[in-house]
């Protein structure tokens, strides 16, 4: 009788179980449905939830929409290694465009503290991770797809955007940055 | 010669035929063990800051051919030779077609040569993921085919072989517990492989030119199909073993195998669920599908591990106690064979796996946690913990009981070899904590530098908190610790099988450890005495009604840290930013 | 010996010692939960406008 043995009762299934499994089992169980409440919970409750809103799209199309929102809203420009990066302030509430590319994220942001926005995030080209330091949210970045989250900064600050899916020999120079102003 | 071999030490039988398929196996899963441990100090050593040892293309590269060699080429063909030995040693059968078994492993060994070839050229660095659209050179996916075909054969053998056994009656009633176990392991690994097949073979395809595109999303769900359920059926070959090894170390029977079984029927049914763990960050698909796959249906594979977890040192202490120790709650644990690397390692493998891989696993899979912990360094964190402590360190523990059964030849240098898992596991924990350490505040895995430096120069500057420089260098040290404790496992068993005296006639194989006690009467099936059920012992050798007390106490334990740690990471999600 | 055999084996046991049963129910449970459903929702994915 042991593990590396057939089971020595042919009928094993009514032996009896012992104390410790029986009151193990329960807690154990108990626990899980705890922690599977505590998804739709947050649902409802919580405030940091992922929104279902995605679409199908295609580079072209998804970097038109980025184009116009830079030419409505830029406010003014960065220079990155020699080229003006737009940064651009759209109004509260609306829709705002950012998409990963090799190897940056474009374009720059500046959101007001409080107001919420709704962010588009796609890539033209490999995937991509969106991670927003030092906030710490982690997004991933899909090409042809366009996701939709309504985020609402409730710091103010520079805030960095690092890629943190692998993209390629630079992936590890591909930053990008969130403005938040009081 | 006769078709089987009876170990003398241990009374098992050794179809001869399976008995090689399982020796090339264990050494072909080395081998990938020796390059996916030296490309590991090559990693550890470049994500040192204070020494950032490869340039970045090398990086990328190493650290492709490391998740491929460590995480899939040594686990499985490491699991290929348990599963024969779990069917024709353990059921005293004939190995199923062992040409076809042959050829599998032909299959797989060329498939290995050959991904690792073509990650070595240098036009192949997409990581273990090869996330489409980005390409890797055509032989990095035929190769991976060919691997999952011969592990494909590699289970159809195994099941081949448990129909051989059922037909001609070698065994009676039901297969052992852990047979059924791997069992389990190869059921997932069946549907890994489908998986497997349904992305790779298009990719493939598609790098050669004849399809035009891949659907990055589509490829993300079906790969992770595969990606993820070979590690789940990494956790059901390991717990597998640990069952094992608690029979082979101590002669302990299984507390129930009603309550055993069921908990490898739960990860039958919900363990492969959790290929979702990968996907909660992602765009378009629903919430709905993530809380129900993300948590197995409803954590009920959780439950699964939480169960063998009690259940495996609970016949431990069983054992033990039947032994006379009994005093107090842990005489049984402190008077365990703690210089014995078959029980050390399977021991340390249980709590590290339990403490610091099971709980993580399952609080960065809880769907709006992922958003605070995905991709970071806290992912591969945790899954050095699964993999590395849970199955690798259980798998080197098994490997110093197979040397001298399976290959006949007494271990070289028992002293370090009873210090290796201690040097391994210390190594690995450290790495795997301030991994996570560092993944909580937010440094991503898979990047060069996080210092940033050539976006500084280009005028973009961003600084990780100090602390997270002093973790990542500890993850050096750690990384260093483990690949030495690593090296010193391959030392010891490939120096074993060269130079270790050759073990003909029957030798006490475990007297090297200090430890003779190998219960021998646990080989022997005819002698089986009717059990009476758990009841029978309880008075005299447990407390309190309880058999195993000291294992409940410590399963408590894990139970109070795991639900502390799931609402610490609960409180500090809702400190970021609202998103919805 | 004799008399157990009589004894009806149990259904859960019965499952169990199914091993071929098991591989179907391993293999379909992922498949139609994990897979089949993941691509619906993939590829009802609405196109962007």
């Amino acid at each position: 009788m042991s593990a590396i043995l057939p089971p020595s009762e042919l009928i094993w299934w009514k032996t009896p179980i012992g104390k410790e499994e029986i009151i193990w089992i329960v807690l154990a169980l108990t626990w899980c449905m705890i922690m599977f409440a505590m998804m739709p919970i947050w649902h409802i409750y919580g405030k940091q939830n992922l929104s279902n809103e995605a679409y199908k799209t295609t580079p072209v199309q998804y970097e038109a929409k980025v184009t116009a929102m830079v030419e409505q809203h830029t406010i003014r420009t960065q220079s990155v290694g020699g080229v003006n990066v737009p940064v651009v302030a759209p109004p509260a509430g609306s829709d705002v465009y950012m998409l990963g590319r090799l190897w940056s994220w474009y374009p720059m942001l500046e959101f007001k503290k409080g107001e919420s926005y709704r962010l588009h995030l796609s890539s033209l080209d490999w995937q991509h991770g969106f991670s927003l330091q030092p906030i710490n949210i982690n997004l991933q970045v899909v090409p042809e797809y366009e996701m939709v989250i309504t985020i609402t900064p409730d710091t103010s600050g520079e805030f960095t955007i690092v890629c943190n899916e692998y993209c390629g020999i630079l992936h590890h120079t591909m930053l990008g940055k969130i403005y938040v102003t009081e | 010669m006769s078709k089987y071999r009876i170990c003398p030490d241990t009374g098992l039988y050794f179809d001869r035929s399976g008995e090689g398929l399982m020796k090339a196996n264990a050494v072909a899963g080395a081998v990938a063990l020796l390059v996916g441990g030296i490309l590991a100090l090559l990693v550890g050593l470049t994500r040192w800051p204070a020494i950032h040892y490869l340039g970045a293309s090398d990086f990328y590269m190493v650290l492709t051919a490391h998740g491929i060699n460590a995480l899939i080429f040594w686990l499985i063909f490491f699991e290929i030779a348990i599963l024969y030995f779990a069917s024709s040693t353990l059921l005293r059968c004939r190995l199923a077609t062992p040409r076809w078994a042959w050829a599998g492993f032909a299959l797989m060994l060329i498939g290995a040569v050959m991904t690792n070839v073509a990650i070595f050229q240098g036009n192949s660095s997409v990581m273990m993921t090869s996330y489409a659209p980005m390409e890797a050179a055509p032989h990095f996916y035929l190769g991976m085919i060919l691997f999952a075909v011969g592990a494909l054969i590699g289970c159809f053998v195994f099941l081949g072989t448990l129909v051989i056994a059922k037909e001609e009656k070698t065994y009676h009633g039901s297969i052992p517990l852990v047979t059924f176990g791997a069992l389990t392991a190869c059921i997932i690994a069946v549907f890994t492989i489908a998986s497997g097949a349904i992305i790779l073979i298009p990719s493939f395809l598609w790098s050669v030119g004849l399809i035009g595109q891949i659907d990055a999303l589509m490829y993300r769900v079906i790969w992770w199909g595969m990606g993820h359920s070979s590690q789940q059926l990494n956790v059901a070959a390991q717990v597998s073993v640990w069952y094992a090894v608690a029979a082979i170390v101590f002669g302990a029977k299984p507390m129930s195998e009603k309550v055993s079984r069921t908990a490898f029927l739960l990860y039958i049914f919900f363990l492969q669920l959790a290929s979702a763990h990968h996907i909660l960050a992602d765009p378009g698909v629903s919430s709905t599908w993530k809380i129900f796959n993300t948590s197995y249906a409803m954590y009920l594979a959780v439950l699964a591990s939480m169960i063998h977890g009690l259940t495996v040192p609970g016949s431990m202490e069983v054992a033990q106690r039947k032994k006379g120790f009994t005093n107090g709650l842990f005489e049984w644990l402190r008077k365990a064979p703690w210089g014995n690397p078959v029980f050390s390692g399977i021991f340390l493998s249980i709590i590290t796996f339990g403490f610091l891989g099971g709980i993580t696993g399952v609080v960065m899979g809880t769907e709006q946690i992922n958003l605070i912990i995905h991709n970071t360094f806290y992912v591969p964190g945790h899954f050095h913990a699964t993999v590395v402590l849970g199955t690798t360190l259980t798998f080197m523990a098994l490997t110093y009981f197979l040397i001298p059964v399976l290959f006949r030849r007494e271990i070289i240098m028992p002293g370090l070899a009873k210090w290796q898992p201690y040097l391994f596991a210390g190594g690995m924990t450290i790495l795997a904590i301030f991994m996570m350490g560092a993944g909580t505040l937010g440094v991503p895995r898979r990047h060069w530098d996080v210092g940033f430096a050539q976006a500084a120069e280009m005028g973009l500057k961003f600084e990780f908190p100090g602390s997270a420089e002093m973790m990542l260098g500890l993850v050096g040290i750690g990384s260093v610790i483990a690949v030495i404790g690593g090296a010193l496992y391959l030392v010891i068993t490939v120096g074993s099988l060269l130079f270790g005296k050759k073990l003909e006639e029957s030798a006490g194989l475990m007297q090297s450890f200090g430890f003779a006690t190998l219960a021998p009467s646990c080989y022997t099936s005819e002698k089986i005495e009717p059990v009476k059920g758990p009841a029978a012992d309880l008075e005299e050798h447990g407390s309190a009604g309880f058999e195993a007390p000291g294992t409940f106490i410590l399963a408590m334990l894990l139970l109070v840290t795991f639900v502390v740690y799931y609402f610490i990471n609960w409180k500090y999600l809702s400190s970021v930013w609202p998103m919805g | 010996m004799s008399e157990e055999k009589e004894e009806r084996v149990p259904a859960m046991q019965r499952l169990l010692d199914n091993h071929f049963l098991l591989l179907f129910i391993g293999v379909t449970m992922p498949t139609v939960f994990y897979i089949l459903w993941g691509v619906m929702e993939i590829v009802s994915i609405p196109i962007a406008k």
